[in-house]
């Protein structure tokens, strides 16, 4: 027998299977197709101080081997997903969660995670930096290693709860980010976040997506997403879950392997709602067949 | 929701670029005419949203219109062909709402949900006139088989080559007494409906570009009166009072 569990600092999973935020809901739809309850975690959509509408349609383009989407983090509001979304999940899985928070102001984050310090089955706040800063000219809080440190503080300085930043790719050095976030107090991060891209489309000779650029995601990123994972494992000591095109058993432990802990699976819910059921289901023989008996062991084996 | 596998059975050509196939599998989620399936095909990395023209219990009709890869590689799958299908997507009509003689407007591909519609309404004693608007007249398929299912049919084409010369809106204006409506096709005929003074209500079937199709992603998401809707997931069956253009 395999063992699939694994640690996020001192959060322990059952296995590195975790969907990832925006492609999961608040896990309503899945709960339809399989018990949730064999996931390791779940990241919940990215969720906002107010209500967001979102942007105008359309809003997700096909690439080869992936998808452009530019949905702008609809979401009802944190106040909405504490009152309607926090008792379901109660109701439709039993293991810990992962709170997505997004924010535009400092003050945001940390209001948005304060919010959710009395929940216990929020397990760790993943904090979304690749929002834009409203009071620096919508540049992005992760593209900026002193504003990734200074969101990392205001969060810290409001919960009790461990905090993985969530980076974004769009960066010349991801390394120096994390290194930003670790030395401001962050106890993981998570990576990545989509990479900005665009599709044309030929008969309107317009932007396919109505908001002009969309986040790559999906297998055609998953060698980025590898290499930022090791370049981040070789820079910090905190646990990583990486994140990034993985769509089978083999390529979670490859990203395992360059150094995550524990593992989001993004865009492949979207072509094949039981994708995370099924790397679930294929983990233990891909191990055995790797020679492990701890899967936990893969974590960085390739450094 | 289900996801399950459908095997392709046949194919037949209805026009240049329009197809009828039959997938046999289980149909157990589909609950009502309108409702959409979204079909997985190698080498495409987002499924194909399609909707169900009619159903059986083992079996799904489709009508096709090749526009991209996509859909040419659908209507190029071999009879045996496994598809791995979501099916019984959206809300679907609720044709209980129309009163006794609705009228159902369709244009070009978008009349494919429309014959599972009038086939149920006439089972539920319902009795529908139906109005299919193609752009010319070899553009048009499908006539028989609403003929076939007793319903009283009008048909307008662009250039007048077939039934009336203009558009679905000229064919319902020629059936005042008929205040309800069930819409399905490009978004300019929609609105154009929508728009008509003699309706009082009506369902509007919408089109987006999905990353699920089942309600996870918000990828569909559109403004109503009544807040944001999915596409998908609350559609793509949308109410006249609270359509928003
Ligand atoms: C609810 C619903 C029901 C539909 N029912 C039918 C039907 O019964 N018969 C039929 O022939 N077509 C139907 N369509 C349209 C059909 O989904 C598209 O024609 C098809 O996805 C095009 O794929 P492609 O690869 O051939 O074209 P491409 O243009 O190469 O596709 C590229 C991407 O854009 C998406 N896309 C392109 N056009 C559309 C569109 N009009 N709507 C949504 N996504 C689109 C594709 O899914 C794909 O992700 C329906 C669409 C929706 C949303
Ligand atoms: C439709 C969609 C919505 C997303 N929404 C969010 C979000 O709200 N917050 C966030 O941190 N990441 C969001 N992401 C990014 C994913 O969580 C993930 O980091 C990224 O897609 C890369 O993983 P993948 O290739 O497995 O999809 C979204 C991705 C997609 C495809
Ligand atoms: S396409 Fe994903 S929510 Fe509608």
């Amino acid at each position: 027998m395999v063992n699939l569990s694994v640690r996020l600092g001192d959060v322990e999973l059952k296995n590195p299977v975790i969907p990832a935020s925006g492609t999961f809901g608040y896990g309503r739809e899945y709960a339809e197709l399989y018990d949730l309850d064999i996931l390791g975690s779940f990241s919940w959509k990215g969720t906002t101080a107010a209500p967001r509408p979102g942007n105008p349609q359309p809003r997700i383009a096909e690439t080869a081997a992936g998808m452009l989407n530019a949905v702008g983090l609809q979401n009802p509001g944190i106040d909405a997903v504490i009152a309607e979304e926090v008792p379901n999940i109660a109701r439709i899985f039993h293991g810990p969660v992962i709170a997505n928070v997004g924010g535009f102001s400092l003050q945001e984050y940390a209001e948005n995670c304060a919010k959710l310090n009395d929940i216990d089955q929020v397990a760790i706040l993943e904090v979304n930096i690749s929002c834009p800063n409203v009071h620096a000219g919508g540049k992005n809080f992760g593209c900026d290693p002193h504003a990734a440190a200074e969101v990392t503080r205001a969060v810290k300085a409001v919960t009790k709860k461990p905090v993985f930043m969530k980076l974004t790719p769009n960066v010349t050095d991801i390394a120096e980010i994390a290194r930003a976030c670790a030395d401001a107090g962050a106890d993981g991060l998570c990576l990545i976040n989509t990479l900005l891209g665009m599709r044309i489309d030929l008969k309107t000779k317009r932007p396919l997506i109505a908001n002009r650029t969309g986040g790559l995601s999906g297998p055609a990123v998953f060698p980025v997403a590898v290499r930022m994972v090791w370049d981040v494992y070789e820079a910090v000591k905190l646990p990583i879950i990486g994140c990034g095109g993985v769509s089978s058993a083999e390529d979670v432990c490859e990203m395992m392997l360059a150094g995550a802990s524990a593992v989001e699976i993004g865009a492949a819910n979207l072509r094949d709602p039981c994708a995370c059921k099924k790397i679930i289901e294929a983990l233990p023989a891909v191990c055995e067949r790797l020679g492990v008996e701890r899967i936990a062991d893969l974590t960085g084996a390739a450094h | 929701m289900k996801q399950s596998l459908f095997t392709l059975e046949h194919t037949r050509q209805l026009t240049g670029d329009t197809y009828e196939l039959v997938l046999s599998g289980d149909t157990s989620a589909v609950t009502a005419p309108g409702q959409f399936v979204n079909i997985q095909l190698p080498g495409k990395f987002l499924r194909r949203p399609i909707s169900i023209c009619n159903w059986t219990e083992d079996a799904l009709l489709l009508l096709v219109r090749v526009v991209g890869e996509g859909t040419h590689d659908l209507v190029r799958c071999v009879p045996g062909t496994e598809l791995d299908v979501l099916s019984g997507l959206g809300n679907g009509f609720d044709l209980t709402q129309g009163g006794a003689h609705p009228i159902l407007l369709g244009g070009g591909i978008g009349i494919a949900p429309l014959y599972g519609l009038a086939q149920r309404m006439l089972e539920a004693g319902v009795t529908p006139t139906v109005g299919l608007g193609f752009r010319s007249g070899k553009d048009a398929f499908y006539l028989e088989e609403f003929s076939k299912l007793g319903c009283r049919l009008l048909v307008a084409t662009e250039d007048g080559q077939l039934g009336t010369k203009g558009f679905v809106t000229d064919l319902a204006k020629n059936v005042r007494e008929c205040d309800y409506a069930f819409v399905c096709g490009p978004t300019p005929m929609l609105k154009a409906v929508h728009g008509l003074g003699q309706l009082t209500g009506g369902q509007f079937s919408f089109e987006a570009r999905m990353g699920c199709g089942f309600g996870a992603c918000m990828g569909c998401s559109v403004p109503t009166t009544n807040g944001y809707k999915r596409v998908c997931k609350d559609g793509p069956i949308l109410y006249k009072e609270e359509i928003v253009w």
